[in-house]
């Protein structure tokens, strides 16, 4: 008996009991994913899903495999998104063998078939795992790109002067996203004071100092003078261990010291009213 | 091989880059500087970029240049309107455009040429 022949007498035994397998597969799936998703839910996924393996396994649909892999792995990002774990996940389309296990224990010729069938289930399953991991890469990779996003705002203090309170280690990607950021606000608003705030800062070490160079100095090719505030006590005696050398780059210990030296340059006073 | 046009507004000497910046036409505007400083004294140079959008080390090096140039007739240079693109090349190329001042626009340039006088 070759292998298309067995999968067409599968095919054709799931067919004949499509009720009765789906019915129990909702079962063991719904049982499984302990009431997050509702019965009718799953049902519909998985009459969608039952429809596509018989095309698949009586081997007259070619596109049908193509189907059934995009339609699980649909299925799996959905369930990555939604915070399932991958054993549920994968557990969903396993429980397709347990379910159609019960009916073929009945009917033993049907084993070598239910082999071959399980087989294809296994292969199915371990895809979904796949899919449901690089969803989750996906997820990953976006929360980085909006933290990063999030920890890099540029503010206006005063009429010609902006703040960029730094959050978080500086690495090379940071102080890119940085300095493209203050130099397009420079731009945009024609301020010509810029203030980096590293309270948020947890170390400074050569490499964000060198890092906050560079910001300055392109600030600087802007025409826009930097201030460098927010400097902690830790943080003034690890630069001076180091030997690190901010130049004349004007350095203070606070946001407010900043704000005061950049309006004073500007010739304006603050004072009583 | 294009000029870079060298305007005279009262003391100051306006350049405004409209043109891709070839190796040939930077040198020869270094050239036309110089004459034209010694022709009419000025003691103000603002080099405007705005336009420029590609810049390598050669051109860093030779803007430089031309503010030491400027600084041997008593005229200071101010680079104005340097895109933020422009502005991070330079510093990752490691220039940082020593003896030359920067402003964000003409304006502000100017500002900066008549606030030293």
């Amino acid at each position: 008996m070759d292998v298309d022949s067995s999968q067409g007498r599968m095919a054709a035994f799931m067919r004949d009991h499509q009720e009765k397998v789906v019915g129990r597969w909702c079962e063991l799936v719904v049982a499984g994913v302990r009431g997050r998703l509702s019965a009718v839910e799953v049902r519909r996924e998985l009459e969608d899903l039952y429809s596509l393996v018989v095309r698949a396994m009586s081997g007259a649909d070619e596109q049908a495999l193509g189907e059934l892999r995009a339609e699980l792995a649909e299925l799996s990002r959905s369930r990555a998104r939604n915070g399932f774990t991958p054993s549920e996940t994968a557990l969903g389309v396993f429980a397709l063998k347990d379910a159609v296990y019960e009916l073929v224990a009945d009917a033993a010729d049907l084993v070598p078939e239910y082999l071959a069938f399980s087989r294809m289930i296994d292969d199915l399953g371990l895809r979904t795992v796949e899919t449901y991991a690089a969803a989750r890469e996906e997820i990953i990779a976006d929360q980085a790109v909006s933290m990063l996003e999030l920890s890099t705002p540029v503010v206006r203090l005063w009429q010609g002067i902006i703040a960029v309170p730094l959050v978080g280690t500086l690495d090379s990607a940071r102080t890119q996203l940085v300095m493209e950021k203050l130099l397009e606000t420079l731009v945009a608003t024609g301020a010509d004071h810029a203030v980096l705030d590293i309270t948020g800062v947890p170390t400074v070490d050569t490499e964000v100092a060198q890092h906050l160079l560079k910001t300055v100095n392109a600030a600087r090719l802007l025409g826009a003078e930097c201030t460098i505030s927010g400097i902690r006590p830790q943080v003034a005696h690890t630069i001076v261990s180091l030997g690190i050398e901010f130049g004349d780059i004007a350095t203070k210990a606070t946001l407010a010291d900043a704000l005061a030296h950049a309006l004073s340059r500007a010739g304006l006073k603050v004072g009583p009213a | 091989m294009e000029r870079v046009p060298i305007v005279k507004i009262g003391r100051t000497l306006f350049v405004s880059i409209q043109i891709d910046l070839q190796d040939e036409s930077v040198l020869r505007l270094q050239e036309d500087l110089a004459d034209e400083l010694v022709r009419t004294g000025a003691n103000g140079v603002i080099i405007d970029i705005t336009a420029v959008e590609i810049v390598d080390s050669f051109i860093g090096r030779m803007l430089t240049m031309i503010g030491s140039i400027s600084r041997l007739f008593d005229a200071e240079t101010v680079l104005v309107g340097m895109r933020p693109a422009v502005a991070i090349t330079l510093t990752e190329l490691g220039l940082s455009l020593r003896g030359v001042r920067t402003a964000l626009n003409a304006e502000k340039g100017l500002e900066l040429l008549n606030g030293r006088s």
